[in-house]
């Protein structure tokens, strides 16, 4: 991305701090700031700007999906023609239920997609129908395509800098 | 699964983002949620506890900070897949990492703080497994949003 943004020592030691999640306790701030060896109010002062930067892109619950009824996750993927990516791909991402939606480098011979759309529902079927639905928007604009059921979460820990 | 009550669907739904940043933000976001603080401390253990949630705090977006976020993938012959798992879990560049039903079985996330970590991460796993490993960076960004609300 454009613009990467310089961090001080004392944002990367606040990431550092809070990347395992915020302590759940009255003033979690203040707390943080006792380690970074900073005061409550500056550290509420650098996730603001942290956040208001882009480098954080929000504080607060990190579900897993699994556990919240989204049993069911298919990584749909297409081959779509390059002049027509990007207009289909907007059109693709601004789908309800479609939760990331990118362009990719195909690996040919052995990967020919090149429109990544993650679709969450409660079972394979609504999984495969929205999938439909995607197919549906693209007619003929889509030479093949694919689903790639998540069967198990190996890891997710988040980042770790 | 566990067993969610209201109150635990609404903190799932309404804690996504905006947590508040003020002296005592659990105080104010019960108050929202029309629970007492202690309540909603107690809950937010529990939630954990029980991986309904996998973390709660701030998601940091690294390439805003000239780190480099990858989507790769490899395929993992069966009678080895657990033991590629392990090798490649065991990079903390590795941030999530899903089983996918494909000849391309294994598909994670690296997230490195500089772009060439991805390269060092990639040519690790290589060498630890001995598998080829696909990368798949995003060349463009349609549309993120990964806020899904509790449906049980």
């Amino acid at each position: 991305m454009s613009n990467p943004l310089k961090l001080d020592d004392i944002d990367r030691a606040l990431i550092v701090a809070t990347q395992g999640g915020l302590p759940f306790v009255a003033r979690p701030y203040q707390v943080i700031g006792e380690q970074v060896g900073i005061a409550g109010d500056e550290v509420m002062r650098r996730l603001q700007a942290l956040l208001e930067s882009g480098i954080i892109r929000r504080i607060g619950a990190v579900p897993n999906h699994y556990a919240i009824g989204w049993t069911a996750n298919g990584m749909t993927v297409w081959d779509v023609a390059d002049e027509r990516i990007d207009e289909l791909g907007a059109r693709v991402g601004a789908l309800e239920f479609v939760t990331h939606c990118y362009r990719r480098p195909r690996a040919l011979p052995d990967w020919p997609y090149n429109l990544f759309a993650m679709v969450h529902g409660a079972s394979r079927m609504e999984v495969t129908e929205k999938a439909a639905e995607i197919a549906a928007l693209l007619g003929s604009n889509s030479r093949a395509s694919e689903v790639l059921f998540s069967t198990r979460i190996l890891k997710k820990t988040g980042l770790r800098i | 699964m566990p067993e969610l009550d209201a109150v635990d669907r609404q903190i799932i739904d309404k804690l996504q983002g905006d947590f508040p940043l003020c002296e005592r933000p659990y105080a104010e976001a019960a108050e929202r949620l029309g629970i007492g603080e202690d309540e909603l401390l107690a809950r937010l253990q529990r939630l954990l506890d029980a991986r309904v949630l996998t973390r709660f705090g701030p998601m940091v977006q690294i390439e805003r900070m000239g780190g480099a976020f990858v989507l790769a993938a490899l395929a993992a012959p069966e009678a080895r897949y657990d033991e590629v798992t392990a090798l490649v879990n065991a990079l903390p560049q590795v941030a999530h990492n899903y089983r996918r039903e494909h000849a391309l079985n294994m598909w994670f996330v690296l997230a490195t703080e500089t772009p060439q970590g991805i390269a060092e991460a990639i040519s690790r796993i290589e060498r630890d497994t001995g598998l080829p490993v696909f990368a798949f960076p995003k060349e463009k960004e349609y549309f993120v949003e990964m806020k899904l609300a509790a449906r049980i």
